[in-house]
């Protein structure tokens, strides 16, 4: 009879046998290096994440009261952009009307049904002009989807939501600065 | 569970013979550290591969952000080191390691030297290691270049000098190096393709035949 049967481990304790603790130490030991070997490596994927928060404000440097409450404007303005490692001035267009109380409502011009750029009603000298198709003021050349002054869609229109629309910011001397993009339903709410 | 699903798999396709092969084997007692402390020379070569497989993966994260081009590549390091969350840590691994590689690997060569180990019937494997040795050198010159430096730069002026001093064809060399005139833009893609495609093609292939090799023809015996 062996060493090994004479000192066999008491059942009641449920113990280990050696060879799984020596498993479990080994396999312990080795997740645990490579756990510190990948982490920093898969954390540093997600870096990205971290700069999801495009919050800036770009400055238009156009007046909230060159603005009307009639018909909206086209404005070209720059936005600074952060890319990585690449940083540029990216020139950007926007419409702007004043809702009836007066405060501004920039739409941007990416149709919201396959990001076209819309056109708004134009007259002869390129100027805002009243529409000539009833409450529908901007138009997208790709697939014929129709929009109000205030950006909201037809119901007949492919787009699926009326034009996204800027989160806004008047400063104390008066110019207009754009924020995000933010989304809005049928009736014109921010969503 | 993962238990239920390894018996699930290797009912179906007999895995267990496969890794068994790998895994069970022996250790001979003069290479066991646990038995002779001395022994743990014999770890070198493990380690040199443990160092080279963090460094394949720490070199695959840090693609992700590097880009090899002449105007960004210093810029793309600096972003890594100075904005990507742990990015110093990823490219600090890389650095490191790539010393630790050529330090593992001069010592798992001078315990095969001292204990005569690339003796017969191993001298193919004596000269897939030192074919290998060439390849770590290799990585190591090309991926120097890597962050668009002074230091970068001019270790590979000079490295480049180099080539061009062997007789007749030295100029041609340097040319076919440096793929330019001078060390420039067609550098940087160059040694950036050699660094992360061919050379550890060549590793991958000269490792395996390491490894089959050695286990082909079992560790030296004792002295």
């Amino acid at each position: 009879m062996s060493d090994f049967q004479e000192h066999a481990p008491d059942e009641s304790l449920n113990a280990l046998t050696r060879r799984q603790f020596l498993t479990y130490v080994l396999g312990g030991t080795g997740g645990f290096m490579a756990t510190v070997v990948a982490s920093p490596l898969i954390v540093s994927t997600f870096d990205p994440l971290r700069r999801l928060g495009a919050n800036a404000f770009a400055n238009t440097h156009h007046k909230v009261t060159d603005f009307s409450r009639q018909l909206p404007t086209l404005i070209e303005y720059t936005v600074h952009r952060d890319d990585g490692w690449n940083s540029a001035d990216v020139a950007a267009r926007t419409w702007v009307i004043l809702l009836p109380d007066g405060t501004p409502l920039a739409m941007s011009p990416i149709c919201t049904h396959l990001g076209c750029q819309v056109n708004g009603t134009l007259g002869p000298d390129g100027k805002p002009a009243p529409s000539q198709d009833g409450p529908w003021w901007f138009h997208c050349p790709c697939h014929g989807s129709k929009y109000t002054k205030y950006g909201i869609n037809s119901p007949d229109s492919p787009a699926p939501r009326p034009l996204d629309v800027h989160k806004v910011r008047v400063d104390d001397a008066g110019y207009l600065w754009l924020g995000p993009l933010q989304q809005r339903n049928r009736s014109g709410q921010v969503i | 569970m993962l238990k239920k699903a390894y018996d699930w798999i290797d009912e179906r396709l007999n895995v267990t013979p496969l890794w068994r092969d790998v895994a069970d084997h022996e250790v001979p007692a003069h290479v066991n550290p646990a038995i002779k402390m001395s022994a743990f020379v014999y770890c070198f070569g493990g380690l040199t591969f443990l160092v080279i497989t963090t460094q394949i993966l720490s070199g695959m994260f840090l693609a992700m952000y590097y880009t090899p081009d002449i105007t960004n590549a210093w810029y793309s390091v600096k972003y890594i080191t100075d904005e990507v969350l742990l990015g110093n840590v990823v490219r600090g691994m890389h650095f490191w390691g790539a010393s630790l590689v050529i330090i593992m690997m001069f010592l798992h060569m001078l315990r095969v030297f001292f204990t005569g180990a690339y003796k017969a019937p191993r001298e193919l494997n004596w000269v897939v290691g030192v074919l290998l040795f060439f390849v770590v050198l290799g990585f190591g010159f090309t991926g120097y270049l890597l962050p668009w430096d002074q230091k970068a730069y001019w270790a590979t002026a000079v490295g480049s000098q180099l080539a061009g001093t062997v007789p007749w064809i030295g100029p041609y060399l340097q040319t076919l190096l440096l793929g330019s005139h001078t060390v420039g833009a067609l550098t940087l893609t160059r040694f950036f393709a050699i660094h992360v495609f061919f050379l550890p093609a060549a590793l991958l292939v000269l490792l395996a035949l390491h490894f089959i090799m050695i286990r082909a023809q079992h560790i030296a015996g004792p002295l």
